[in-house]
């Protein structure tokens, strides 16, 4: 069960991974911090707010963060290296995580059980499981049934795959790149931040939070395919059950590393992931 | 003499036959060109006999042995060296550096060798820059040696391309579109420089648009159409051929 | 090369310089830290190549400065002394292999000596080098920094999660490590102006080193490799080989750094195989010039040197991740470029002159 909360978490990160990527040719290391500032967020202003209001501000806060970011350091920059773009948000996930630091120490919080608390269970199917990881399934679903219906229905959505099919063309339709790139960010900050929101009652989030997140929801994205979200969600389940198998066979402490060596051997071997293809896989064009 | 023997190659990209069963022979001393319309494979062709692509099916035989499978340095040091269509001068090198990088496969200075500085790397050192100078003297250009090899007008860093070539001491040389982006001075120089390599002992297959310089340097041209070979013989010939005509200029009533 | 070598000797004066500086202002202990600086120095140097002339980026090369320490520490702390009876260890003992020491706590402690577990943790790093290296290096741009940084991490979760390497606490009680006629590498306060010396000589011979392979023909084939891959191909290079080679040798620069500086402070932590640290180090580089050796190496000594006074506070990793994100941004080929001369070069440090021609 827990290999399913996580995989729908990765999953998330990886699905935020895919909207920049496939708008911009940029991984965004930082799109882990995204998840961990939306829990924290939430559970500061969860003092002061309910907690559905709590969650929708905080997903509001972490998404004005995303825009900022994209406008203080990727906008102006003129046809940048990929490799230049990874280290720059590197630096910037460094940057969140360090001010995060600052703002909340090493603390770790939570945010309260939406239904219930943490002993509640009820049973589906035979099986005990804690309602908050229907949330997490749920709102993961919806998540993605939400950008699926985003990209395909709706103009702006189509105007975001027109940009990331080819920028030039976009333009000469009047379409303005620029504006994409930024919605681009606001949406993934905006997933990340759900994602952590609904998760964070089960895994607790802390300052540092963001970096494992990203490495393994780069994981995800790159096993299923980069820019391919739907591949997205069966390859978060997959690592995530992956991991809470591999507690059975070596010392949790190895789990971390687990993880990453599945991303070396993807690397490695197929690159353009389980459903991608090698032309996919080939970096694309800021 | 044969130097150059391709023999049944094929390449395909996804639903595109690039080159299609293909076959063909250089003759040692000649100058040999290729031509075709846009997408007829030429570039690939390259890419494949100088060992940047494998080919799915065919052999290509350089002195004698079969080439195909080895990755591009094997290939240059074996003496078949190319240029490329889109100038790839080495930025942050000078000319002469840039010339001293095709000494490469005739000398031998090692990583040890190196970081110890080892006496004989001086002497290596100090022949291939003399080398390295002879080149540019040949080609008319030594008094730019120290300058940034990018900074160079576009038609002189095309003949630091074939000079770095000409570095490798190949027996055979590739020149991927020499005259792309030339005026008409320029390409006219161009094909006196290569008729001046072929003189000095060097084959040479070239891949051209350029038809007057194709039809006046050629000792042999092959024609390609859609990854086929559709023509190949002298240039007045070729020019004749009603083939190459319908190709070029479509079915014209 | 009269040039190349008169950078090397006005550096060595600098050295010497610096440490009579704090003999005559009574301030003897900064030597410890700038020791230290030196061992960091000496992974930055070989980072460089790696980077700048190469052209490879590598965000987990504290990965292998922690494999050289640990390695190190473990083998001259792991006390053999229970199975002294056994064939294996008893054959180590009689060809002088081992040492016998009291430990911390007065017990009696058998292991391995320093020169061979040295040797243990390079070899041990090359091989690592050679079987991740290859298939690391095939790949490009951000699925390389990725793949590097993953090495880091794994190596950091290998440290921090195994007991027998002292998991969170690392490994302490590590003892000097010592050379030829007396000279030890140690903490050991009253042994601080040779260690010192030690250390720089040790950066100045790995400078010297680097400074002739960047001169040589392999250098300049690195340089072409950088510069357009395919065309160096072209050109009879072996850029598969040359890149791995490079990348071994930087790996091993931080191994060795690793394990002398393990044997100095007399000990290791998972910290050094950090995610910050391997940051810190390209940084370091980053703005040094990427491909700027000497920049490198004066930004090593005064960013490093500072950060272990403690001049940057809470914020020390902060500060390096501001600064690569810095040079990334506005300056990525580095603040003291190569080919081209700059005022700034004079504020930050001046002595960096920039490389030389060849």
């Amino acid at each position: 069960m827990a290999g399913v909360t996580y995989g729908t978490i990765y999953a998330i990160v990886a699905i935020g991974f895919n909207i920049i990527y496939n708008a911009t040719g940029i991984i965004n290391f930082a799109q882990g911090e995204f998840v961990m500032l939306g829990g924290m967020t939430a559970v500061t202003l969860n003092r002061f707010l309910p907690l559905p209001l709590a969650i929708l501000s905080a997903v509001v806060v972490t998404s004005i963060v995303g825009a900022i970011i994209e406008i203080v350091f990727i906008r102006w920059l003129r046809k940048p290296s990929v490799l230049r773009m990874v280290i720059i948000t590197i630096g910037i996930s460094i940057l969140i995580r360090e001010t995060a630091l600052h703002i909340w120490g090493e603390s770790v919080r939570a945010l309260p059980y939406f239904t219930g608390s943490s002993v509640t269970s009820i049973q589906l199917a035979g099986v005990y499981i804690s309602p908050q990881v229907l949330w997490v399934v749920g709102v993961g679903a919806l998540a993605v049934a939400g950008l699926t219906a985003f990209f395909n229905l709706t103009m702006l959505g189509r105007q975001m795959r027109a940009c990331s099919a080819s920028r030039d063309a976009a333009r000469l339709c009047g379409i303005n790149a620029g504006n994409m790139v930024t919605l681009s960010f606001v949406l993934s900050a905006a997933i990340g931040a759900i994602g952590g929101c609904v998760v964070c009652p089960i895994t607790y989030v802390q300052y540092d939070s963001g970096t494992p997140l990203a490495i393994k929801g780069f994981t995800v994205a790159i096993l299923g395919g980069l820019g391919n979200s739907t591949a997205a969600v069966g390859a978060g389940m997959i690592l995530g059950i992956l991991e809470s198998f591999s507690i059975w066979v070596l010392p949790t402490a190895y789990k971390e590393a687990i993880s990453i060596a599945i991303l070396l051997v993807i690397l490695f071997v197929k690159p353009s992931g389980l459903f991608g293809s090698a032309e996919a896989a080939r970096l694309k064009e800021f | 003499m044969t130097i150059l023997s391709v023999r049944g190659v094929s390449k395909r990209f996804g639903g595109l036959q690039a080159v299609d069963d293909l076959s063909f022979d250089v003759g040692r001393g000649s100058i040999k060109a290729l031509i075709g319309p846009n997408g007829a494979g030429k570039t690939t062709l390259f890419n494949l006999i100088s060992g940047f692509l494998k080919p799915d099916r065919g052999e290509i035989v350089f002195g004698g042995t079969a080439v195909q499978d080895m990755p591009s340095y094997q290939v240059s040091s074996r003496g078949m060296v190319r240029t490329f269509q889109h100038i790839r001068l080495f930025p942050k090198m000078t000319v002469l550096e840039n010339i001293m990088v095709g000494r490469h496969v005739h000398s031998r200075a090692g990583f040890l060798a190196g970081m110890l500085n080892l006496p004989f790397t001086w002497k290596e050192e100090r022949r291939i820059r003399e080398k390295g100078m002879e080149i540019l003297e040949l080609l008319g250009i030594a008094a730019h040696a120290q300058a940034e090899a990018v900074s160079l007008a576009y038609g002189q860093q095309r003949v630091v391309e074939i000079g770095r070539a000409l570095a490798c001491e190949p027996q055979l040389l590739l020149l991927d579109e020499p005259a792309a982006g030339l005026n008409m001075r320029e390409t006219s120089d161009m094909g006196g420089l290569i008729a001046k390599i072929r003189d000095m002992g060097v084959t040479v297959l070239l891949v051209e648009h350029d038809m007057s310089l194709v039809m006046k340097i050629s000792d042999e041209v092959v024609v390609l159409s859609y990854g086929q070979k559709i023509a190949e013989d002298r240039p007045l010939a070729i020019q004749k051929n009603r083939e190459v005509i319908r190709v070029y200029l479509g079915d014209d009533q | 090369m009269a040039r190349r070598y008169s950078m090397v000797v006005a550096f060595a004066a600098l050295i010497v310089a610096i440490q009579l500086a704090t003999r005559f202002t009574d301030s003897s202990y900064h030597l410890t830290q700038l020791t230290m600086t030196a061992y960091y120095s000496l992974l930055i140097v070989g980072l460089c190549m790696l980077i700048g002339y190469a052209g490879q980026i590598s965000i987990g090369h504290a990965g292998f400065f922690a494999i050289g320490g640990y390695v190190s520490a473990f083998l001259t702390t792991h006390n053999l002394a229970p199975r002294r009876g056994g064939g294996f260890v008893s054959l180590l003992s009689k060809s002088g292999a081992l040492v016998a020491r009291p430990d911390a706590f007065g017990g009696d402690l058998l292991h391995v000596h320093p020169w061979l577990a040295c040797a243990a943790a390079i070899l041990l790093t090359v091989v690592i080098a050679y079987v991740v290296g290859g298939p690391v290096l095939k790949l490009k741009g951000h699925y390389l920094a990725m793949a590097t940084l993953g090495f880091g991490i794994i190596v950091y979760r290998m440290a921090l999660g195994t007991e027998f390497l002292g998991a969170a606490d690392g490994i302490s009680d590590v003892p000097g490590f010592p050379l030829l006629s007396g000279l030890v590498v140690t903490g050991n306060s009253s042994l601080r102006v040779s260690n010192y010396y030690l250390a720089w000589g040790l950066v100045i011979l790995g400078m010297v080193l680097l400074l002739n392979l960047i001169h040589s023909r392999v250098g300049r084939a690195l340089e072409a490799v950088h510069g357009a891959e395919d065309a160096a191909g072209a050109m009879g290079i072996p850029t598969a080989r040359y890149k791995l080679n490079t990348f071994v040798l930087s790996a091993v620069f931080a191994s060795l750094a690793g394990v002398l500086l393990t044997h100095y402070n007399g000990g290791i932590g998972p910290s050094e195989a950090s995610v910050m640290k391997s940051v810190r180090y390209v940084a370091i580089v980053a703005i040094g010039g990427m491909a700027n050796l000497w920049g490198s190496l004066m930004m090593s000594l005064v960013l490093n040197y500072l950060s272990l006074r403690g001049y940057f506070g809470t914020f020390d990793d902060t500060v390096f991740g501001i600064i690569l994100l810095l040079i990334m941004l506005f300056a990525p080929d580095g603040l003291l470029r190569r080919h081209i001369l700059s005022d700034l070069k004079g504020l930050v440090s001046p002595r960096s002159a920039g490389e030389e021609a060849p």
